[in-house]
């Protein structure tokens, strides 16, 4: 679809684990080979992953908790280094950059978090939560500080007034409107959102989900949505990427997805969220939970849960491959049609 | 078991008449529960559906005799298989607690003790209220566990609880809720924080143990999709009332309430794909200033003068009770 443009956020082959492999000191293996140390465990949370973001577009990005998705968000925000592989905004490899420049490109891209009470400094007023960053970075100074945070708070739709509040003082969902007018306040271009109406009732839900549409229209944002709420996934997002275990499985984009899933564990993680309109229900799980990341099991990831694996499913990694265009899928599966 | 009768007939399992439940606080009173009625009928399903506040948890807790003060039951019956628990002494009420009536939290760790195994506490559960030898108890412990769909119960029974997921967790809470296969269950959110397929997988056995075994559930949840696909009846509270009550198929397919009809129009399924949801205005009203006459007139699009009074809850149609003086199909508006 964009395919010509420069993509505004580039992930390539990045990794991210956690828990440095011990040294491999002669006496490290000694101690081990006497089974009075253990290698220190290595969990892969992201596992050489592709993910590009065009300017304009919503991604959403689904999977179960320990399936890697924050992790993913937070690489893209910059709040956590890649382990391996590359991340590029707008066509610059964030290794290729100055101290400064990255600096300034940190604030393209902002995040919006789930727990609206642990992100917001209960100690700060709501002010200062908003406009120190844009203070800090020259945005605003200190004569307009007051009309900058104003307008920042008008756009996510609290009003001014309540600037000199502290973050108790406010109802879940507003508190949630603080963090996106923080986010908003140091103009980002994209906004990685982690499970950010989770947490909040159906109504406010409504209200925020509202907020985020009205944003990308008025200001063109581009989003990367995190969720395992398929719903809300369906309603506002442009393309899906389904993560498992730390790998992308499917990306397609939203009609396609819910209307043709490819992969097994999309299929079934669709056939499992509760519809309203579906009275009575079988439910009829998948078998099993999602394994740990400290022992994945090998091959595709998926296959100890999967109804259709297979000997080759136990060996090999599948590729994510093409199988209509723009959608992508890592099934072994697919070989055989 | 057979289908489950109408709500009219048999004797309900719970008969909740006209409960109110208030916090005594320093800052005032403040009513969680105002004329609360409900009934639930063995075998059935009952979701308790509202947003946070609303008091559908502190119904839960008052039903139970959990809850501690500054709260209070300040009015009305609980009629538990005809005998009214709010008259029960401590002891009394305690042989029914986790016997006749089990409680399934939303954080499983609210049931579990993080510093005894599995093993410990089910059969510390199982021989308060069944003179069983310790392995007897044990073994009936592992035949639960199995029941609730986990596999190698006699490994999880060696285990304590940080060693296991948050749904195997669950399960196992679930599981000490049915150990003396209770006639009521009360469950307040216990998919809330869990994954879609592990929602999936509880929700599979609970439904199964509740139509063999019939026994009544409420299953308390802000998740009108879980409620859809789950529960016979239905419930919906805002701040501290019954709103809308009926079965699953009137209330979810006719809602009457303006309120329900609000809630319902607000799931991103029922909208248009990227088109803006229709959503409440306003928020729920602070419980400690309430304004008089029905709470939720000041979020409403029909409400007229005759708001500021209190409306009583009306039958409009058989088993569908609305709680409002402009009741109506959305479409009407």
């Amino acid at each position: 679809m964009h395919s010509d443009q420069i993509p505004l956020i580039e992930l390539q082959q990045v990794s991210k684990t956690f828990g440095k492999p011990s040294s491999d000191h002669a006496i490290q293996r000694v101690l081990q080979r006497l089974h009075l140390s253990r290698p220190k465990p290595v969990t892969h949370a992201v596992d050489r992953v592709d993910l590009r973001i065009h300017r304009g577009e919503v991604v959403g990005l689904v999977g179960e908790s320990g399936c890697g998705k924050s992790t993913l968000g937070r690489m893209v925000a910059g709040l956590l280094p890649v382990s391996s592989g590359t991340a590029s905004v707008d066509g610059k490899s964030l290794d290729s950059l100055s101290a400064e420049e990255r600096h300034a490109m940190r604030l393209k891209v902002q995040m919006i978090f789930q727990d609206p009470s642990s992100s917001l400094n209960p100690r700060l007023r709501v002010d200062r939560i908003v406009g120190e960053g844009a203070l800090l970075h020259g945005l605003t100074d200190k004569h307009g500080f007051d009309d900058y945070v104003s307008a920042q708070l008008q756009r996510a739709g609290l009003s001014p007034q309540l600037r000199h509040r502290y973050p108790h003082q406010f109802s879940g969902g507003q508190r949630q409107r603080i963090g996106i007018a923080r986010a908003l306040a140091v103009q980002p271009q994209l906004l990685v959102c982690d499970e950010s109406v989770a947490a909040l009732d159906v109504s406010i839900q409504a209200q925020i989900l509202n907020l985020f549409m009205d944003l990308r229209d008025e200001l063109g944002l581009t989003y990367l949505f995190i969720s395992h709420d398929l719903g809300v996934v369906e309603h506002l997002c442009d393309r899906v990427v389904v993560m498992y275990l730390g790998r992308v499985v499917e990306s397609a984009s939203v009609d396609e997805l819910f209307a043709r899933a490819n992969h097994p564990y999309t299929q079934a993680l669709l056939a499992q969220i509760p519809r309203f309109d579906v009275r009575s229900t079988r439910y009829d799980a998948i078998k099993g939970e999602i394994p740990s990341p400290l022992n994945p099991p090998a091959g595709c990831h998926f296959h100890p849960r999967c109804p259709y694996a297979t000997a080759r499913c136990r060996e090999e990694v599948p590729a994510l491959r093409e199988v209509s265009p723009n959608h992508l899928s890592a099934c072994h599966l697919n070989d055989l049609s | 078991m057979s289908l489950p009768e109408s709500p009219m007939a048999a004797n309900p399992t719970l008969d909740v008449r006209n409960l109110c439940t208030s916090f005594y606080t320093r800052a005032g009173v403040l009513p969680a529960v105002r004329d609360v009625s409900l009934q639930v009928q063995p075998g059935r399903i009952l979701g308790l559906v509202g947003e946070s506040g609303s008091g559908k948890s502190v119904t839960g807790f008052s039903i139970l005799g959990l809850v501690d003060a500054p709260g209070r039951i300040s009015g009305g019956q609980i009629l538990f298989k005809g005998q009214d628990l709010t008259r029960l002494s401590a002891s009394q009420l305690r042989h029914l607690q986790g016997n006749r009536i089990a409680m399934i939290f939303q954080d499983p760790m609210m049931t579990l003790n993080p510093v005894l195994r599995v093993d410990t506490q089910m059969i510390e559960a199982v021989r308060a209220h069944r003179p069983l030898s310790k392995r007897d108890a044990r073994e009936h412990a592992s035949r639960t566990l199995a029941l609730m769909g986990i596999a190698s119960p006699e490994e999880r029974l060696r285990a304590y609880p940080h060693q296991l997921s948050g749904g195997m967790r669950q399960r196992v809470a679930i599981a000490i809720a049915l150990l003396h296969s209770p006639d009521l269950i009360i469950a307040d959110e216990p998919t809330t924080a869990l994954d879609v397929t592990i929602q999936a997988q509880i929700l599979s056995e609970v439904q199964k143990l509740v139509r063999e075994q019939g026994t009544s559930l409420i299953w308390i949840t802000h998740d009108l999709s879980v409620v859809a696909g789950l529960a016979d009846d239905v419930a919906v509270m805002y701040a501290g009332r019954i709103v809308e009550q009926g079965s699953v198929a009137d209330v979810l397919d006719r809602p009457q309430h303006p309120y329900t009809q609000g809630l319902i129009d607000s799931l991103p399924s029922r909208n248009k794909r990227g088109q803006r949801l229709r959503q409440i205005p306003g928020m729920a009203p602070d419980l400690l200033s309430m304004p008089s006459g029905c709470a939720f007139a000041e979020r409403c699009s029909r409400a007229s003068a005759l708001c500021g009074q209190e409306p009583e809850p009306r039958e409009i149609a058989p088993g569908q009770t609305v709680r409002c003086f402009h009741p109506g199909a959305a479409d009407a508006q």
